[in-house]
């Protein structure tokens, strides 16, 4: 058993972090103020290699593994978990998945804009009615020549508006329930295809997320992924790498949280000594770091299976369960560090609250993880 | 066309701490970094590379460590990498660094030799113009900006305290660059992943072609006397006045002060 970083992750440590202080840190306040999707940031990731980090260097990707992926939305969610959210539904829900289940010609298409961040990706299960209860999808695929006719909408859609590739979830048979769910690969413009709503969010402001409808939407035979019927399957297996991603979101929230919490209390003073001298302050970083660390280590081991191809269906499940609920502790405990400046936007550990409550609850909520877990125990 | 840029492995002296007690500087937990001055003349050679093909090599002298420099500059782009590192290289000042440098020189070909203007540890200026010296090649320091021709002329911007001058150089040169010339790129991801699985040459004294008399602590004529940290000053203020008017703020300034 090894806990120490190789010289690879290290090095790219080094980069990722440098790239966070400087080009995503300084943007955070205000993308989240004025609800902005950062366009510039992911112009900068691209040519970085951010947007397609294990994406096969065939494939114009990086030919990076999970692991550092991970790192990467760690680091990135540490500075704006905006940003982080952009590349983990980009990646994780897009591209890998076209990676994982595309054929040649659609990996050919989609992989190196994708990778490049060229093209943005997005994921579409989600609907009104259809939440936790993915099966109870309304949108439908009707087979019409050599294509599909796809009716319907989704809700809650990260990167909607600014995406140029989605991943979609749609019923093909009604009768056969989650066996009658099949996947799309459906590019912005495609006539009958628009964007709905904007969400106005309490967190992760920045990042755009919308409604998607689909009328009379036309999809060519070549754009399904994967075989008929067994997109449920591709979306569940989608969402277990989600989940690393969201868990790695709310492991960087949560780190970013402490940072700026430890530089406060030295900086503040009250009763003639700074915050850090109380043992109050102590305790609650000792605690605080105590959890983000546990949380790391959950998160990485489950990219680490991943990466092993072996099943991490459940410890992606509870990393993403721990680190989130690490994410609303720590930010939490975090603003109570402040004091009253901690409950203005004059520091970045308001948001830094804000943003973790999302994690808690979207790529399966932390119910959902209970029961992924619990399952397989009682198995 | 050959680049060959030479960078220097750093304390990150925004990080560095002086012990007041022995006015020592506190190296633990420092971090190391590529020097900045070189990070600049490293991100002008790869746009050379990208717009003339160029190909790039990094040379570096140091401690083993120092590969990790090396490692970080083929992730942005380099081709090559060569670390100098040898015992009787340990010691050296910027002489004998200069002639370790110019002896694995001799033994590369190059259109054009990269230099940083000066490494954040030393602030000497002194190795890139030692090196140029050694190898009998004309020198441009303290560039800012450079282009090529494609054939065999560099169009080179020189920073003085006063503008710049606008120079042109013929390959092979020398120049020394600054950090503010170029905002240096991120490393790629694809070639932080490769980094590791190519090669960094490790070259020692037998590589080489210098004189042994010129290298190590025995070609250093430099001698630390005393290292000591500065006392810090309040910054002064620039008044333009008549001499009777200044004779007057420069008493209340210094009764302000109870110097008088």
């Amino acid at each position: 058993m090894d806990f120490n970083l190789s010289k690879t992750q290290i090095l790219f440590q080094q980069m990722i972090h440098q790239f966070a202080e400087k080009e995503v840190k300084p943007l955070a306040a205000e993308i989240d103020e004025m609800e902005r999707f950062p366009v510039e940031t992911v112009q900068k990731m691209g040519p970085v290699g951010i947007m397609g980090i294990p994406i096969p260097v065939a494939y114009g990707g990086a030919g990076g593994d999970t692991l550092l992926y991970t790192m990467a939305v760690e680091h990135l969610s540490r500075a704006c978990a905006t940003t982080g959210v952009i590349v983990s539904a980009h990646t994780s829900l897009c591209a890998v998945p076209i990676l994982e289940y595309g054929t040649e010609e659609q990996k050919q298409k989609y992989l190196p804009r994708l990778a490049a961040g060229e093209w943005i990706g997005a994921f579409g299960l989600t609907e009104p009615n259809a939440g936790t209860d993915a099966s109870a999808q309304q949108t439908t695929a009707i087979p019409d020549g050599d294509g599909f006719i796809l009716n319907g909408s989704k809700i809650f859609i990260t990167n909607a508006e600014y995406a140029h590739v989605y991943v979609i979830m749609a019923m093909t048979d009604r009768s056969r329930g989650t066996k009658g769910i099949t996947a799309f690969i459906v590019e912005k413009g495609t006539p009958g295809f628009s964007i709905g709503k904007k969400e106005k969010k309490m967190g992760i402001r920045g990042s755009a997320t919308c409604e998607l409808i689909f009328e009379n939407c036309r999809i060519p035979k070549g754009n399904q992924l994967g075989k008929t019927n067994e997109g449920f399957g591709i979306a569940m297996k989608a969402l277990d790498g989600g989940r690393i991603g969201i868990a790695a979101q709310a492991l960087g929230i949560a780190q970013g949280a402490l940072t700026e919490t430890i530089k406060y209390v030295k900086e503040r003073k009250q009763f003639g000594k700074p915050l850090s001298a109380f043992q109050n302050t102590q305790f609650q970083l000792a605690d605080m770091e105590t959890r983000v660390q546990a949380a790391r280590w959950l998160v990485y081991r489950a990219a680490s299976l991943k990466d092993q191809k072996v099943n991490y269906s459940s410890e992606a499940a509870m990393a993403k369960l721990f680190a989130a609920e690490v994410a609303m502790e720590v930010t939490t405990k975090a603003v109570q560090c402040h004091g009253g400046y901690g409950y203005t936007r004059e520091y970045p550990v308001e948001r830094m609250m804000r943003d973790a409550k999302i994690t808690e609850i979207y790529e399966g909520t932390s119910e959902v993880q209970r029961m992924v877990i619990s399952a397989k125990l009682l198995k | 066309m050959k680049i060959i840029v030479c960078i220097k492995q750093v304390p990150d002296t925004t990080e560095i701490k002086i012990n007041p007690a022995t006015g020592t500087l506190i190296r633990e937990g420092v971090p190391s970094i590529m020097n900045p001055d070189d990070k600049g003349g490293l991100e002008m050679a790869l746009e050379l590379k990208e717009k003339h093909n160029a190909h790039i090599t990094v040379l570096t002298m140091g401690p083993p460590q120092a590969d990790s420099i090396l490692r970080e500059a083929m992730s942005m782009g380099a081709d090559r990498a060569i670390l100098l590192t040898d015992k009787r290289f340990a010691g050296a000042d910027t002489l004998a660094t200069s002639h370790a440098l110019a002896g694995a020189l001799r033994k590369l070909d190059f259109d054009l030799i990269i230099t940083g203007r000066q490494a954040i540890d030393g602030d000497t200026a002194q190795v890139g113009p030692q090196i140029a010296e050694h190898l009998g090649l004309p020198q441009v320091t303290y560039l800012r900006d450079l282009s090529f021709d494609g054939n065999k002329t560099f169009t080179l911007t020189r920073e003085t305290e006063e503008g710049y001058q606008l120079l042109e150089a013929d390959a092979p040169c020398l120049v020394t660059v600054l950090a503010s010339a170029r905002k240096a790129r991120y490393m790629r991801v694809r070639g932080i992943v490769e980094a590791y699985s190519r090669d960094v040459e490790i070259w020692g004294f037998e590589q080489i072609e210098v004189n042994e008399e010129f290298l190590g602590l025995k070609g250093s004529p430099t001698q630390v006397k005393k290292a000591f940290a500065k006392d810090m000053k309040s910054p002064g203020s620039v008044y333009e006045a008549e001499p009777e008017e200044a004779v007057g703020i420069i008493i209340s300034k210094l009764k302000e002060k109870f110097i008088i």
